[in-house]
């Protein structure tokens, strides 16, 4: 089978991958070219793990197909903070002890940008309903709720 | 594992064709959030995944004075921030908007919602509601097809090979008409309709009812338009008894299964419910309240 040449743009930056056309993005992003912050839960659209932005979209790079992001924007989690310095949302994250064995965390991050950029000034109970389709095992997502919030707040500040 | 032959044709004739002349299972790729799913577990050697969201118009809505045009593969996500349609039909925006979480919202569509073809799929009632026509492209040319009868069963609706759902267009109602549509599921969020109704209602200036649509889901092999309970309300003022016997009708015409999500006596009874509710909220909103 031919592989499919895509040209895309993730974080920011040009890039060019071979795939074959049935890999989901989550396989080309993590396989392919390395980039394993994006993580698989379940790879059915159920728990989120995979979040990235598509054309500014928040999306299931498991229900993704590689070769739907040719002449796309795609942002993953390692756009999200820079190399030497986190990410308010991923400081507050710490902060408030909102990971435990940090599958979900990634997915979360990007969601929580994603919800952040549309509505800076989430009440909890919409930041719980856009953050619904993010699973987490551990945590019992109280303490991520009060990361989100937290962080919407040191944003809005900082704004 | 499945080979995939991916295309992504910029025109419906190019979409056709591909589909028409295709040897192996073709199938068209809107959101994917159903199809690559469906695919991940097959065993076919080889199939064709037709891209279709390339294609103009495809990914747009547009409401003029007449009508509503939707290209069947708008994300849930960009439809639902469509405030001139959510004014126009807030029922079938809701709808669109209960499709699962925000990733699934951001590739979603309402026209896969509809040629996925699950007897829950929550834009279908309230498509029904507002009498939608599907537009089908095929290699014999267009034909459009109410959307009560597009679906054809369980995961089965009447396109043919080689065909391609084109446009959804919904006519703009007349004056003082809206629809609600309404589910009911265990939790709060991301969970498949137990039952589900969307209804359309037409109030006079006196608040007497002259027109309405009631579609439902979840309680049948495909959502049902149910033209007994919208006889039932059309003439009242929507009062206790109207509401009733739409309620009543639309239990009759129901014929669910019983599975973990309900049992039929339970989907029989809140669907009739939703009926009451939805048309409720509809007459609320047609006087303007
Ligand atoms: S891995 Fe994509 S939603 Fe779970
Ligand atoms: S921290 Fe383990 S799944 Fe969320």
């Amino acid at each position: 089978m031919a592989k499919s040449h895509v040209s895309t743009s993730i974080n920011g930056e040009p890039v060019e991958y071979l795939c074959d056309p049935g890999d989901t993005l989550l396989d080309v992003l993590r396989n392919e070219l390395q980039l394993t912050g994006t993580k698989e839960g379940c790879g059915s659209g159920d728990c989120g793990a995979c979040s990235v932005t598509l054309n500014g979209r928040l999306v299931c790079s498991c229900l993704v197909l590689g070769v739907e992001a040719e002449g796309a924007e795609v942002g993953t989690i390692e756009g999200v903070g820079a190399n030497d310095k986190l990410h308010v949302i991923q400081e507050k994250f710490l902060e408030h002890a909102a990971l435990q064995c940090g599958v979900c965390t990634p997915g979360l991050i990007v969601s929580t940008k994603a919800l952040l950029e549309e509505n800076p000034n989430p009440t909890e109970e919409e930041a719980r309903y856009y953050l619904a389709g993010n699973l987490c095992r551990c945590t019992g997502y109280d303490k991520i709720i009060r990361a989100v919030m937290d962080a919407a707040e040191t944003m809005r500040e900082g704004a | 594992m499945v080979s995939v032959v991916y295309e992504a044709p910029d025109s419906i004739e190019g979409a056709v064709n591909l589909l028409a002349n295709a040897d192996v299972p073709a199938h068209i790729l809107a959101g994917g959030t159903d199809l690559i799913i469906q695919t991940n577990g097959s065993s076919d050697a080889e199939r064709l995944f037709v891209d279709v969201k390339k294609i103009a118009g495809m990914t747009e809505a547009n409401l003029t004075d007449t009508a509503l045009v939707l290209g069947p593969s708008m994300s849930c996500a960009a439809f639902t921030e469509c405030d001139d349609i959510k004014a126009v039909f807030p029922g079938l925006v809701e709808a669109a908007y209960l499709i699962g979480s925000t990733q699934v919202q951001g590739r979603a569509s309402v026209g896969g919602n509809l040629c996925n073809s699950s007897p829950a799929a929550d834009t279908i009632p309230a498509l029904i509601a507002n009498g939608a026509q599907c537009v089908i492209a095929g290699p014999g040319g267009e034909r459009t097809v109410p959307v009560e009868e597009f679906v054809t069963g369980v995961g089965r609706n009447c396109m043919e090979k080689g065909e391609l759902l084109k446009q959804i267009t919904i006519a703009r109602p007349a004056a003082n008409t809206s629809d609600a549509y309404l589910r009911f599921i265990p939790r709060t969020e991301m969970d498949i309709a137990v039952a589900g109704a969307g209804v359309s209602i037409t109030l006079d200036d006196n608040g007497t009812c002259t027109a309405a649509r009631v579609g439902i889901g979840a309680v049948a092999p495909t959502a049902l338009l149910v033209p007994d309970a919208a006889a039932a309300l059309v003439g009242s003022t929507l009062d206790d008894a109207a509401l009733q016997a739409a309620a009543d009708a639309a239990s009759a015409a129901s014929s669910p299964i019983t599975d973990r999500r309900g049992t039929v006596e339970y989907r029989r009874q809140v669907v009739g419910v939703l009926v009451k509710r939805a048309a409720t909220i509809a007459a609320e909103r047609a006087k303007g309240g």
